[in-house]
């Protein structure tokens, strides 16, 4: 029988620890299929963030640091100048990226620094139990934001790629979302080309995934695919910010 | 830079910056502070010049972690800062001593709390050898008093980083790092290990992935990781102990001290002698690990009445000191902070007063 679909090569054989529901998992798949598919796993050196994918270097099949929280950008930093040939990428949540590691991304994507940041924001904290994030949508009910985000003492959502499209280093910012095969097919091209645009060292790269979080959530894990078509992409829409028309693939 | 026969006048955050390059670092990550700036400018120019990295970071923070990741990836990597910015770095050092990746970090210190002041003082030696980040871990912490010893600890730090595997701290002051004094390079550089196997460089396809990390969250698997870290100190503890002694045999007085202080102290045994004190030193090269056997000896002899302990700061090295004396004999302190310097004579006004019996503190 011919072979149609196997697990790829960039995972190893080691089941995810993520909640049912969680897209985690997806995006993870997604990444180690494109590096796969490009030939680069061999040569990726990948950062695992501070989150509920803290420990993602035991999923990767590539070498891999973990780094302080929200500092991943930095130490990619740190690998890509020594290392400017191989494929460097962070993997990092909203609390990590957006709230702790403000300074790291802003100046790694200033710098165009030739990495790739694979930004999956679920508008929470997931690791330490359903806090606000940075990322977190006015009204939304978190363990910190009990009566729903309040924009007058807890100000408003951080919209991570229209704030790094403003920088010349940054030259490829889009934002996808995992809720349907349409979209995962989409991420899948977005993750495929931020990690061209690394290789042929045209800068700094960045796919922001909207992700789901079931358990933080209260939510279905259907019910959160839903709540991200919704409520997540009226403050968070899909699209190209940065380098739509850059031509890669040749 | 000017040069003196076959020697070279350089200034001592300088002769940090060129014997870092001589030992093989090509890579340099800083974000600027007085009173080390000139590390980065001469880092700027220099690695262009040899091929390498030069990146000023957007934080003491982002530096350190920038050195975490090029350490990862096998490079000799280098930072380097002043108190306020160590502090910052912190974080750093902890992940550095968890994951065990060999790095240098230089602090040129100045004057603390807070932004204190930018001129010379040892405010962090509490900071440098006693840890500051979170967890059981050990920092190699080198001091010098010359700029001829900046340059050569500047080298046998990178060695002695690869070799166990640890962050390497240079802590000079001030004074050190802006004084200008002939220096002669060494012909022998830091030897490197074999193969940095651990590294993550891509597994060419060549070996299983490679994993850098500080985080084990299974119990007895973290302490067993420890227990490794533990065991490393101890050999470190075992055969680095670095110490200059001078006139410990017969002295009445002996004086503990490093960097700059112990170079004023130098200059008071002379003065003391001409009055027929004998005072002995003992100046700590390492700071961790301390030199505890050789102060313990000391306070052993029986010509020695008591020690002092001379240091920029509110009294920090002394309790040390004091334990390696074990209440054997009185541990006095003479400090001064601020970015003031203790005067020779001030010294030796200090040390005439123990010998009559009325003591410092
Ligand atoms: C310096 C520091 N502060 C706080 C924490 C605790 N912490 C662990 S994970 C986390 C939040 C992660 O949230 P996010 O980045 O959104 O990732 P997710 O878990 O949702 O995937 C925090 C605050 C930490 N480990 N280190
Ligand atoms: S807590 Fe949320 S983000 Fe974390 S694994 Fe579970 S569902 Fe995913």
């Amino acid at each position: 029988m011919a072979l149609v679909y196997q697990r790829t090569q960039g995972l190893l054989d080691v089941p995810f620890h993520y909640c049912p529901g969680c897209t985690h998992g997806i995006v993870h798949k997604l990444v180690a299929e494109v590096l796969v598919e490009l030939g680069l796993l061999d040569s990726t050196v990948g950062v695992s963030p501070v989150g509920c994918t803290y420990n993602n270097y035991e999923y990767f099949a590539c070498d891999m640091q973990q780094a302080a929280h929200g500092r991943a950008p930095a130490v990619a930093t740190g690998i890509k100048r020594v290392l400017p040939d191989a494929t460097v990428f962070t993997y990092q949540g909203d609390g990590d990226l957006a709230a702790i590691g403000t300074a790291e991304i802003v100046h790694a994507a200033a710098r165009g620094e030739k990495i790739t940041t694979i930004f999956v924001n679920n508008a929470i904290y997931g690791m330490t139990s359903g806090q606000m994030a940075p990322t977190t949508l006015l009204g939304q009910v978190t363990t910190t934001s009990p009566f729903g985000r309040d924009a007058a003492t807890q100000g408003y959502p951080i919209n991570v790629c229209e704030m790094l499209a403003t920088l010349r280093g940054a030259v490829y910012v889009e934002r996808v979302s995992v809720t349907s095969i349409k979209g995962i097919r989409a991420a899948k091209k977005a993750i495929r080309k931020a990690f061209l645009v690394q290789k042929k060292g045209l800068g700094f790269s960045l796919v922001e995934v909207l992700s789901t979080c079931p358990t933080n959530w209260g939510k279905s894990p259907v019910e959160s695919l839903q709540w991200v078509d919704s409520a997540m992409t009226a403050q968070y829409p899909l699209g190209v910010f940065r380098g739509a028309d850059l031509e890669v693939e040749t | 830079m000017g040069r003196l026969s076959n020697r070279i006048l350089m200034k001592g955050n300088e002769a940090i910056a060129e014997a870092a390059i001589r030992a093989g670092c090509r890579h340099y990550f800083g974000y600027p502070i007085t009173p080390q700036t000139e590390i980065s400018h001469y880092m700027a120019k220099r690695m262009r010049d040899v091929g390498g990295v030069f990146v000023q970071a957007e934080s003491e923070i982002a530096a350190i972690s920038m050195v975490y990741g090029a350490a990862g990836a096998g490079a000799r990597a280098m930072t380097t800062s002043s108190s306020p910015g160590i502090s910052l770095k912190q974080e750093g050092f902890s992940y550095i001593a968890g994951a065990e990746l060999p790095c240098v970090v230089v602090n040129v210190e100045r004057c603390g709390p807070g932004l204190g002041g930018i001129l010379p003082a040892q405010g962090d030696y509490f900071q440098a050898t006693k840890g500051g980040g979170h967890g059981d871990y050990r920092n190699l912490v080198l001091a010098p008093a010359s700029v001829q010893e900046l340059y050569e600890l500047t080298v046998d730090a990178f060695a002695l980083a690869d070799r166990y595997r640890v962050l390497c701290l240079i802590l000079a002051d001030g004074t050190l790092g802006q004084m200008m004094e002939p220096v002669l390079y060494r012909e022998d550089d830091a030897p490197r290990p074999a193969t940095k196997d651990w590294a993550t460089t891509g597994t060419k396809g060549q070996r299983p992935h490679n994993v850098i990390t500080s985080i084990y969250i299974d119990p007895e698997i973290l302490e067993t990781h420890n227990l490794k870290l533990q065991a490393k100190y101890a050999e470190i503890e075992r055969n680095e102990v670095r110490c200059e002694t001078v006139g410990l045999e017969g002295a009445d007085i002996v004086v503990t001290a490093f960097g700059t202080p112990a170079r004023i102290v130098k200059n008071v045994v002379r003065m003391a002698a001409d009055e027929g004190i004998r005072v002995g030193l003992i100046r700590p090269i390492t700071l961790w690990p301390f030199p505890t056997k050789i102060v313990a000896e000391a306070a052993e002899r029986e010509s020695v009445k008591a020690f002092l302990s001379v240091e920029l700061n509110a009294g920090q090295m002394v309790e040390d000191v004091r334990l390696a004396v074990n209440g054997r004999k009185p541990v006095h302190f003479h400090g001064r902070m601020g970015g003031m310097l203790p005067t020779q004579r001030e010294i030796l006004d200090t040390i005439r007063a123990i010998v009559r019996g009325e003591g410092g503190k």
